[in-house]
């Protein structure tokens, strides 16, 4: 369960102000899949950052599951983090880690035994269709590559929520739906996915929960939604 | 806890060997810091042997008349021993004197004929005076001015040394200051060339670091393959520095034996080996984990 209470981010700089996100509440239930909607700059990405911490809200309180996300400490944030898969529109993949230690990483910072990561790394690529490209480097990677590595390494952990910052961002169509396809079965298996994109056709598919945002507002926040904004 | 820590320090050996050539940059960077320190060391050996060996070649000499009793000597040479500047004192007999004259001058017909000639010894006996410290040679001289046994002396050495003592003493005193500053000038550069190296080496990771965060890395886990690379770098670095010391030493050995007579570098270094490198070691590896910590610490506030 993920909750935003009034929440607020104004980033101040010593001439303007910009407000990011405006008052924005919301509650996001286990098993959702949730798209976040609205043109660049709308405060898709400041709420996903302000869900793993990456950035602290100027007003309103974030929880999730048992945590009160903007009461953690710098040292209390991986325990978060370690619940939530991220995958972002550059990928952010550690560059100097081929694709199967890229996966493994999300285990080994975990503690989990060296018995767990031979057995579930090879069955992640094997799922995003990778398990040939284990000892590639992200540079040896295409685009829709590098993206699956990201997904198998954000599902690795079983964590009970996936964000993902504009995915298909970067990628052609026939890897967009891909991606997507890969996220739908993720969503099967029973985790919470929040999806920010701004592509149409992937939304007027997916015939799931959008909220739409505008200029740091929610405007709309449907059951079944369409992208619509005016 | 264990599979952590080799993990942390499978991933500094990765990265160690992964980013080849700015580990080699790092280390040749930290080989240079080294080798300053190395070479503050021998130079701080060098000049304190130096220093020494000047400072025994200074000394006060009191000879005595000719008629003065020989066991009255030996007490005034207890009464000075006992005094708190004076390191040593030695007594030269007549007898000494000769034979030390006669062999520094046997070479030289004229004066060893001229000596045969003489039916007496000429020389005089005399107490040769060391002081703790150069700068005591006055206050000693005086002392020996205002003595109840002066009217024993036929001269004091010090008096026609004065001038050359005291520059001397002086030249010693500012050597000895002027290395220390220059040590620690020198020590400092070389801490803050490898500092800066290595905050650049992490800052080309510091995009790695905040993904690290972001999917959930703890700081320990994060920082521990740095500090693993940074112990690498001092401990490569520690080695080659004592490595490509040994064949430098070894030709200037030679040289430096020319200008200090006393000192055998190459046989002094050798006989240390070991303390060097663990000298060196110490400094290396503590240099890059200190830097390596401070320069991961920056990235982690994510």
């Amino acid at each position: 369960m993920i909750i935003f209470q009034n929440v607020s981010k104004i980033y101040q700089n010593n001439s303007h102000t910009m407000v990011a996100l405006d008052d924005a509440s919301f509650t996001i239930n286990p098993k959702e899949f949730v798209s976040l909607v609205g043109k660049s700059g709308a405060g898709k990405s400041t709420i996903i950052k302000l869900l793993i911490g990456e950035e602290k809200p100027s007003k309103g309180r974030i929880v999730f599951g048992s945590y009160d996300v903007n009461k953690l400490k710098l040292k209390e944030l991986p325990f978060l983090r370690r619940h939530i898969g991220v995958i972002f529109q550059d990928f952010r993949l550690l560059s100097n880690k081929n694709a199967y230690e890229n996966v493994a990483f999300a285990l080994e910072m975990a503690g989990r035994p060296q018995s767990d990561i031979e057995e579930f790394v090879p069955q992640a690529l094997e799922l995003v269709g990778l398990k040939n490209k284990a000892t590639n480097f992200p540079r040896e990677l295409s685009g829709g590559e590098k993206q699956r590595v990201a997904i198998a390494r954000a599902m690795i952990n079983h964590p009970d929520v996936i964000v993902a910052d504009e995915p298909t961002g970067n990628l052609d169509p026939a890897n967009t739906w891909e991606i997507i396809r890969l996220l739908l079965e993720i969503n099967k298996l029973g985790t919470t996915i929040i999806l920010a994109t701004h592509n149409k056709d992937i939304i007027n598919q997916l015939g799931s929960r959008v909220i739409s945002l505008d200029n740091g507002k929610i405007i709309r926040d449907e059951e079944k939604g369409k992208y619509i904004l005016t | 806890m264990f599979t952590a820590l080799s993990r942390i320090i499978r991933y500094g050996l990765l990265g160690f060997w992964r980013n080849g050539w700015l580990s080699t940059a790092t280390i040749s960077i930290i080989l240079i810091a080294l080798f300053v320190f190395e070479s503050l060391i021998i130079f701080q050996i060098l000049t304190q042997t130096a220093l020494d060996a000047i400072q025994n070649k200074i000394d006060i000499s009191v000879y005595f008349k000719s008629d003065a009793p020989e066991d009255e000597i030996l007490k005034i040479k207890q009464v000075l021993s006992g005094l708190e500047e004076v390191k040593s004192v030695e007594y030269v007999s007549k007898d000494q004197a000769l034979e030390a004259f006669q062999s520094r001058h046997k070479d030289d017909e004229a004066i060893t004929e001229s000596l045969k000639e003489l039916e007496e010894n000429p020389l005089l006996a005399s107490l040769d005076i060391k002081a703790q410290d150069p700068k005591k040679y006055a206050a000693i001289a005086e002392y020996l001015d205002k003595s109840s046994f002066k009217d024993r002396f036929q001269k004091v050495s010090y008096t026609q040394n004065a001038v050359v003592i005291e520059r001397l003493s002086k030249v010693i005193d500012t050597a000895e200051k002027g290395g220390v500053t220059l040590i620690v000038v020198l020590a400092l550069l070389a801490v803050l060339v490898t500092f800066n190296t290595i905050r650049l080496a992490i800052y080309s990771s510091r995009e790695e670091i905040g993904i690290m965060r972001l999917v959930g890395a703890s700081n320990t886990f994060i920082r521990g393959p740095y500090l693993v690379e940074g112990i690498i770098y001092g401990a490569i670095g520690a080695f080659l520095s004592v490595l490509f010391a040994l064949p430098i030493i070894y030709i200037t050995s030679p040289y430096i034996k020319i200008f200090i007579p006393e000192m055998n570098l190459w046989s002094y270094f050798l006989n240390r080996i070991f303390f060097i490198f663990l000298y060196q070691l110490l400094f290396g590896v503590t240099l890059g984990i200190i830097s390596s910590a401070i320069a991961v610490r920056k990235y982690l506030k994510i």
